[in-house]
Order: C-alpha cells, then structure tokens, then sequence
C-alpha cells in the first residue's frame, strides 16, 4: 500500500504533467514490465447496449492465451487485463484508471468506443501511458501534437465519407443525395465528411435525415427521402437498420443512381442475406477489412489462416461475425508493434515503435492495405477500396484510395 | 409494479429520541469511517468512493419522492444529467469556478423537477412510472439536439477539469475531491433526515399511506407532491454537478437509461424509505458490477441480475430494512 | 401530398408491432396488474427459440405453437419462482425484481445466441404490396394482432377462468373467499402474457430482424400505445399502438425532425393523459374511502 506522501507526489506529479510533446527517450518507464511477464489493459463493452462488441475483447483474450499457452512472448507471459465499461464514459474513466493505477499495465489497446475513448483519452496522455488502436472509427484520435499518446486504427468514417462524396461528383455532379444517418458520433463523421468535400453546395445537394437506435423501423425516413426527390443515397447505419434499408428502398420501388453504405455493414449473413440479396444488387460500400461471409474470400489465404486459428481457439464462436476477423487483425498489429519493441519494453519505446510501422501486411486486410505510422502520421490504416454488390458478393473495382489524413 | 395502492410496510416514522450520548458516539464512528480511506485508500480506490458518495446523494434524492412520497420515478438519470451538464457548461463555456456550480445544478434541476412534477405527478401509480421511464430514454436525444448544440456539444460531449485543493492544502485533486462529496452528502444526508422528520416529512408519508385522509385533513397533496419532486429532483441535480466534476467529461452517452435503472436499483437495494439506505446503495451500485464481472467475463450482465434479485430475495427491505430489525433485537 | 400518404401509411405498418407488444403489456396488467417490465426480453427470448425450431427444421406453424407452449411455461415458472414468494415485498422491491429479470434475460440471450442481427422467416408472402407501401407480412401480423385480441376478448369476457384471472387481479381478498385460486390465477397470468409476447416477437421478427435488443425501443412505444389507449383495455391498447405509429412518423417528418420524434410521442401522451387520465379507452376508477 501506498503511504501518503507517495500518494501525493503522484497526485502531484499528475497534475503538473503537460499535455503536451511527451519527452520521448527520457529515463525509461517500465511499468508493467517483468522479467516474465507485460501487462496490457484493455475496457469493452461487455454488457449493455453496445455488448455485440463484446466479442471483440474475447477473441483477445483467446489470442493472448493462445501465446501464452504456447510458451508465452519472448519468454514473457502477455497478462492480457480487460474490462467491461458498458459503454458508458464514466464506468470506462473508473476501469482505466483501475487498470492504470491499481493493476498497473504498460499500456491500454483496443479501448472501445468514441464516447469512453474521449473520456479517458487527456487522462492517458497526463499518465503518459500508451492508448494504443482505438476501436473506434472517429477521426480525431490523428492528434499527435495535442495528445502523442493516444493513436487510433481503421480508417475514419469521415474519410470514407470523403471517398463516397468523391465518387458521387465524378458520377453526377449534379445529384441530390440523401443521407441516413444514426444520430450519434458514428452518424454524424459521414455528414462532417460529405460536408467536407462539397462545401458550400452542401446544403443545396443534400438532405440528411436521422433516427435513434431506439427506433422500430427507418421505414419513415426512407419514404421521406425517396419523397424529397433525392437520386442518391448514402446510409450510415448499423447492421439492422442497413439491412432495413437496403430492403425498404427497394420495396417502395425507389431506385437511386447511386446507394453508398458504410463499412460497418456490409456483412454478407448479417445485413446483405437479411435484406434480401437481391434487393442490395449496386449498393457500393469502402472497405478495408475482409468481410467472413463474403464468398469472394472462401479460399483467401489470410482468411484461412484466421479461420484454423479460430477453430483452434474458439471453436463455438460464431465464425459469421465480422468483429472477430477486426479483433484478430488488429491483435496481429499489437504483436508485430511488441516484436518490433526488440525488448525494450518501456512505455516510451512501445510508444514509439507503436508510431514506426511500415507497410505491416495483416491477414484480415484487403490484400494490398498495409499498416504504416510514423511520428507525425497516426492514422494506421489509410487505404480502403470500393465494392459494388452484385447479388452474391462484394465486386471490388477501382484501386486502392488513399484517404485524407 | 403497480396498482394505485401502495402498501405501507416500511414506516420510519419519526424515533423516539435516543440518549444524547450514543448519538455523538455513532457520529464519531461514521466520521472516522468515512476519513479514514483519504489516507490508506489508493487514489484510484478513492475515486471509486468519490462516484459511490456521489450515487449515494442521487438515490438520496430518489429516495425522497419515491421512497417516502409513494411516487415512483423511473427517470431520475434525466436530472442527474440536467446537473451535470449545467455544471460543464459553466465551467466549460463561461470559466466559472467548480463551486459555483454546485448550488447553480441544484436550483436548475429543482426548477426543472417543479416543471416536469407539475403535470407529471399528476397522473401518479404506473403512469407516473412509465412517464418518467420514457424520460429517461428521451434524455440523451435531447442532449444530442442540433438546437442546443452550441451549448452541449452535441454527441461529442464537454471535457472539463477537476479543481486542485484549495487554500494550498496538502492535497490530491482526488483526496480533495472525495473530501468535498464526502462533505456535501453529510450535509445533504443530514438535511433530508431533518425533513423527514419534521411535520412537512410527516405530511409527505402520510401522503403516500392514505392520500386521501390526508388530502381530508386539509394538506395539499399536489403542492406538497410537486415540491417534494422538485426537492428531489435538486438533490439528484447535485449530485449530477459533482459527477461531471469527477469524471471530468459528460456526453449524452454518459446518461443513456441505465443510469436511471441504477438509480432505482440503488434505492430498493439500499433501503426504500430510509435515509442511511443509499449509502449502501451508492456503494452497490459501483462495486457490485465489479464484482459481477470477476465471476464470469462471458457475461457479466447475467450474474449483476442473479446477485440483485437474490439480494433482494434474502433482504426485501434493502440493507436499512436489515439494520432495522438488528437495531430493533438490540433494543429489546 | 403523396409523401404525407405514404408517412400515414408506414406509421400504421410500424404502428401495428407497436400495437401487438401493447396488447402484450395489457395482458399482463389484467392478469396480475403489475406491468412487466423484462416482457420484451422474454419475446425475445421466445423468438430466439422459434428460430432454432424452424433452423431445426419444423414447419413454421408448428414451431409456431411450440414456442407459445414453451413460452407460456416460462411464464409461469418465472411466477412461481421468483415472484410468489415476494408476494408480501414492498411493491418497489418488485420493480427491483423486474430489473433483475431484463438484466437477466437480456444478457443471457445475447450470450446463448450471439449478438449479430439474424434474419426471421414470415409465413406469409412476404412481397411489397400497393407500390411497397405494406409488405404481406404487415398485412398478416396485423390480422394476427387481431385475432389475438379478439381471443383475448372473449377469454376475460366469456369463460369462467378470464373472469376468475380478472377477479384475482382486481380483489385477491375477495376472489379467494369466493373460491378462486389465486396464487395458481397469476402464474397463469404470466404464462398467458408470456405467450402473447411470444406471438408478437414472431410477428415482429421479420419486419426489424432478430438480436437481443431487437424489442428496446419497441417497447418504449408499446407502452406509450398502451397508456394512451388505456392500460385496462386490450381494443384500446391496440389503436394506441397503431396511432403512436402515426403519430410518430408525421411529427418526425412535418413538425418536430427525427431527432425528436421519441420526445415529441412523449409530449402528447402526457398531454393526452392530463386530460384523460385513464387513456382514450380506460376506465376511471374511483376509489371509495
């Protein structure tokens, strides 16, 4: 136990740290680090509202094991700590600073969620802990003046926003495109996206509409759209609701020229087979990530490696999920960024060596995607590439786009 | 839930006035109990207690108007997060002091309990409890509104900071913050037994038990009911203040209805109509779900719900309803 | 004006899941006169367990009735275990029970069948009708609620039992002297309820498409139909559920923005109550000193 005046200086120590330019390469904090063990921290949403992403943790946990039941890291055990915030900020600012504070990991990865994730975000950066790939998909975790500490993962859902707003100008530039939105952070970066590319001629060409999680049906907001005389369509929107859509814009017989749907549904047993697969035939989506359903990727030699590590692993998981290739790919990343760290494991240098990926392949990525980060480049991942629905499959067609950063 | 009766079993009808003496005595205790973890608990565990206190303030003020008025409110996290944002926002966009806010929380919500209790309280039983459930989940989409944007900071939310001890003492934000809670709910804890026990607390219970004899007798049930919410309402307002102070960030996704649900789980835990009862369910309400999530990673949610509906099983009269009948072998 | 038609019709399409759980919740209350809060979860559950009978390969129908039967045994397991002996608890110990058992339920059905979104078979033809307007399956869920009233009605009106469940919810004292047994009338209550809301999960399943918090925000307006139709009154609940589902799509659309639309349902019940406090259909009761 801690007598007073340490707790003090801590406290004080807290408070005094600035927020800004962390000194990199100082006497070396090896918090969490043993001579057999690394302790990392993580919080998901285990129970509540968001608990579908859940999963994600416990592939993680499996994936840990899995390494130390192998013989462990280096000859060090990977004490994976997580825990369950059900996605509320204040739960996830108590389990942070738990996992910080009382359990005292190196570092924090994976953290869920843009509302938990801002709560504890300036905490991490005043602890100079690493906050490492985010599982979230906002835009502002690229801030590595203000907050070096922390980096995020994917793509953000404003830069594919961009993409979409891109396409649809070269295809028609004169076309009214409604957006369907979830009224929440994740909703809103694809308004601020589309925002960004069209500028002033924003409100002229588009009409964004939104709705709740805790709507029955979005079959209102579809008619409303199709009756404001848009020709376009752009649906952000979590799989049931996508899978609402794509079927209620086809039943009333409404044909946009174009119909964009966010990355985060386009699972082909969760939103396209519910839907009706023909109903989605030229739905375009962006993706980085390979989706498990996808017949496109039933011999892909990245998926196959993932799925003999789940049958391995987690034989009753149901393999249908996306979030377990996400959660795999991303626990890959944490692996080379620790292999890379060549035993040095203080903060710092796992910061650092988190912040010198070069073009790390990941076997859940669309081939080609790499991850890269550098000192002044937090956005891991900044590829994503186009797919058309055509019935059975995403269709992938164009290049690799690299977003804005 | 239900019917327009509700049944009088937990009566905390005014004691009989205890010696002097053991009175002090159990004030020392609580006081050495309650400062002793600002010098032995870590600072992450006094934080823990921090959030707890301030819980145990909000189902205080739950407490009063469901507990002992008989109006059940599902919906309490709306003030919670009413408090606490006008605490942000103050602080945020207009760089008043942390203490300001406080009393500024309070009257707001009160104002805004007094606006919803007025015709809500109106319709009493199950509508009443209904009513307000559909509050709580509207909460954070008011929150989100695009009208009052500018304000709240829509779904991104507001960062504030936690104040430094003032007057140069030696110490932490966090032992100061504790220290300040703790004093705050022993000021609130005391004024809300002081009421319950003064003829206005009387009238309240006695609104609750027969309505209608009391109504006979000349009290002003609606008056008195829509005060009591508004009271209650400040109460939780406060502690909402204290809790974007504490955590030092508020959004519409810190308020979703769960917090209600806690809220209320944390009054029937702790004691229904009982003053020290939300002690035991602020601490419930933080370390429990801890707790839960030890047994099983799988599905922490599951084993909460089993712990709660077995805790309520072994004491249906929540932890006050325990200490009552050890007190009351004690005396015999 | 095509648009307004169109939002008049969706609202009643939406309005009828609202008006099948709404009848659900006016069950229960007659039958016990609690209002049960984990009903959602447990329809829920129940819809989880039609769909492994159908996967398993029975016939909708059959899997159909199979899941009311498990359902209505569920219900009155439920009673009997965990709400009988609570009897005498404080009522809001009850409502902290209620809590327990959506904890419970809810967590434990996202843990037995996962959490991503399944599709759910309809057993009618399940086409866009009227230019897509209503899709077969809204036409026959919407008879189905029908029926199910119609059942309801007559059982609480012409057979012995509905009148005993009702006289042991209404005046347990007095129903026992005259010979009803009262414990045995809530557990079937419960079950009764439970298999109601099994029905509206099955109908509802197909339309927003099967994950553990698929009844959430349905039961949000389900209540509000039901309060605002009257709680003691199945017909009444069920216009309320339809007319909560126009409301919502017309204010959302021409007054307020879908943004408040749940906010501005609110707003309306209230004031509907404050003017008639038993709901549209429900019956004052007055209370005798």
């Amino acid at each position: 136990m801690l007598n007073r005046r340490t707790l003090l200086a801590a406290g004080a120590a807290a408070i005094a740290g600035p927020l800004a330019a962390p000194r990199i390469g100082h006497a070396a904090d090896l918090t969490g680090v043993t001579a057999d063990e690394i302790k990392i921290g993580s919080i998901f949403p285990y129970s509540g509202p968001a608990s579908a992403y859940g999963v994600i943790g416990r592939l993680q946990q499996a994936f840990f094991k899995g390494i130390n039941d192998a013989g462990g890291f280096q000859g060090r055990k990977l004490n994976f700590l997580t825990y369950d915030d059900g996605y509320s900020p204040p739960k996830a600012v108590e389990q942070a600073r738990r996992l910080v504070e009382q359990d005292k990991v190196s570092f924090l990865f994976n953290t869920l969620g843009t509302p938990s994730n801002t709560a504890i975000q300036r905490y991490m950066n005043q602890r100079k802990v690493p906050h490492l790939f985010l599982a979230t998909g906002a835009d502002k975790w690229a801030d590595p003046e203000h907050f070096p500490w922390t980096i995020g993962y994917q793509p953000s859902y404003r830069t594919e926003a961009q993409i979409f707003a891109k396409f649809m100008l070269e295809a028609d530039r004169n076309a009214k495109l409604g957006i369907l939105y979830q009224n929440d952070d994740f909703g809103k970066d694809y308004v601020n996206g589309v925002k960004d590319i069209l500028g002033p001629r924003f409100d002229a060409m588009v009409k964004p509409v939104s709705y709740e999680v805790t709507d029955a049906t979005i079959d209102s907001q579809v008619v409303q759209l199709q009756s404001l005389g848009c020709d376009a369509m752009l649906t952000a929107a979590t799989p049931k609701f996508a899978a609402q859509t794509i079927r209620k814009v086809f039943d009333i017989g409404w044909r946009p020229k174009l119909h964009f749907i966010t990355d985060v549904s386009i699972s082909v047993g969760a939103v396209m087979n519910p839907a009706g697969p023909e109903k989605g035939v030229g739905v375009i989506t962006a993706a980085y990530l390979k989706e498990p359903t996808d017949p496109a990727w039933a011999n892909d030699p990245g998926l196959n490696e993932w799925r003999g590590w789940m049958r391995q692993h987690m034989p009753d998981a149901d393999q249908t999920d996306g979030n377990y290739v996400y959660s795999y790919g991303v626990a890959k990343c944490m692996m080379q960024v620790l292999t890379q760290c060549n035993g040095d494991f203080s903060r710092e240098n796992i910061m650092k060596q988190a912040t010198s990926l070069s073009g790390v392949a990941i076997p859940s990525l669309i081939n080609g995607i790499t991850v890269s980060t550098s000192a002044s480049n937090y956005h891991p991942i900044r590829q994503m590439q186009l797919a058309k629905w055509d019935g059975h499959t995403w269709e992938r067609f164009g290049g690799l786009i690299e977003g804005a950063g | 839930m239900a019917s327009e009766t509700t049944t009088p079993t937990v009566l905390a009808s005014a004691r009989p006035a205890r010696p002097a003496l053991r009175y002090a005595g159990l004030l020392w205790a609580i006081g050495i109990a309650l400062l002793l973890p600002l010098f032995t608990a870590e600072s992450y565990r006094l934080f823990q207690l921090t959030l707890a206190a301030i819980y145990a303030i909000a189902i205080l003020g739950l407490n009063l108007v469901t507990g002992y008025n008989g109006q059940i409110s599902l919906g309490h996290g709306a003030f919670y997060a009413v408090g606490a944002y006008v605490a942000a926002i103050m602080m945020d966009k207009f760089g008043l002091p942390y203490w300001s806010t406080l009393p500024s929380a309070a009257v707001v919500c009160g104002l805004v309990g007094y606006g919803i209790g007025f015709p809500a309280l109106r319709l009493g039983g199950l509508y009443l409890a209904l009513t307000t459930f559909s509050l709580a989940v509207a909460v954070p989409q008011i929150l989100k509104y695009k009208g009052i944007e500018e304000w709240t900071g829509g779904v991104q939310g507001v960062l504030v900071f936690k104040p430094d001890a003032p007057f140069g003492l030696p110490l932490s934000n966090d032992q100061y913050l504790y220290l300040l809670t703790v004093a705050i709910a022993l000021g609130v804890f005391l004024l809300a037994r002081n009421l319950m026990a003064s003829r206005i607390g009387r009238a309240i219970m006695a609104i609750r038990d027969h309505g209608l004899a009391a109504e006979a007798m000349g009290m002003d049930a609606a008056r008195l009911k829509t005060s009591t919410f508004a009271v209650s309402a400040g109460i939780t307002g406060l502690a909402g203040a204290l809790s974007a102070i504490a955590v030092e960030f508020v959004s519409p996704d810190s308020f979703q209805v769960a917090l209600s649900i806690t809220l209320f789980v944390g009054m029937v835990v702790g004691g229904v109509a009982s003053i020290i009862g939300p002690a035991f369910g602020g601490l419930f309400v933080v370390f429990v779900p801890n707790l839960a999530e030890e047994v099983s990673k799988a599905a922490p949610g599951v084993i909460y719900g089993i712990i709660l509906i077995a805790f309520l099983f072994v004491l249906p009269g929540g932890v006050a309803g325990l200490l009552r009948r050890l007190a009351a072998r004690l005396h015999r | 004006m095509n648009g307004f038609l169109h939002q008049v019709i969706a609202g009643i399409a939406t309005g009828g899941i609202y008006a099948s759980v709404a009848l659900a919740l006016v069950m229960i209350y007659q039958a016990t006169h609690h209002v049960n809060f984990a009903q959602g979860e447990m329809a829920t559950f129940s819809t989880y367990i039609a769909l492994t009978l159908v996967q398993a390969g029975w016939p909708f129908w059959l899997a159909f009735v199979a899941t009311i039967g498990i359902s209505f045994c569920i219900g009155v397991l439920i009673e009997r275990v965990l709400m009988r002996p609570m009897d005498k608890a404080p009522v809001l110990t009850h409502v902290g029970l209620f809590i327990g058992l959506v904890l419970v339920i809810s967590n434990l059905t996202g843990w037995v069948f996962d959490y991503t979104v399944k599709p759910f078979p309809s057993p009618f033809h399940d086409g866009p009708l009227f230019g897509g307007l209503v899709t077969g399956h809204e036409l026959g869920s919407t008879a189905v609620t029908l029926v199910v009233l119609g059942l309801v009605y007559l059982f609480f009106r012409y057979t012995r039992l509905g009148l005993a469940m009702r006289a042991a919810a209404f005046n347990p004292a007095s129903a026992r002297l005259v010979g009803v047994r009262v414990g045995w009338m809530l557990a079937l209550g419960w079950g009764l309820a439970s298999g109601i809301g099994a029905i509206a999960g099955i109908m509802v399943a197909p339309v927003v498409f099967l994950e553990p918090n698929m009844m959430l925000g349905i039961l949000l307006y389900a209540f509000a139909g039901a309060l605002l139709g009257g709680i003691d009154n199945p017909g009444g609940a069920v216009i309320g559920g339809f007319a909560v589902g126009v409301i919502e799509n017309l204010g959302g659309t021409y007054v307020v923005g879908t943004e408040l639309k749940l906010t501005m349902a609110l707003v309306i019940i209230i004031g509907v109550l404050l003017v008639r406090p038993a709901g549209l259909f429900g019956r004052v009761v007055l209370s005798r000193v």
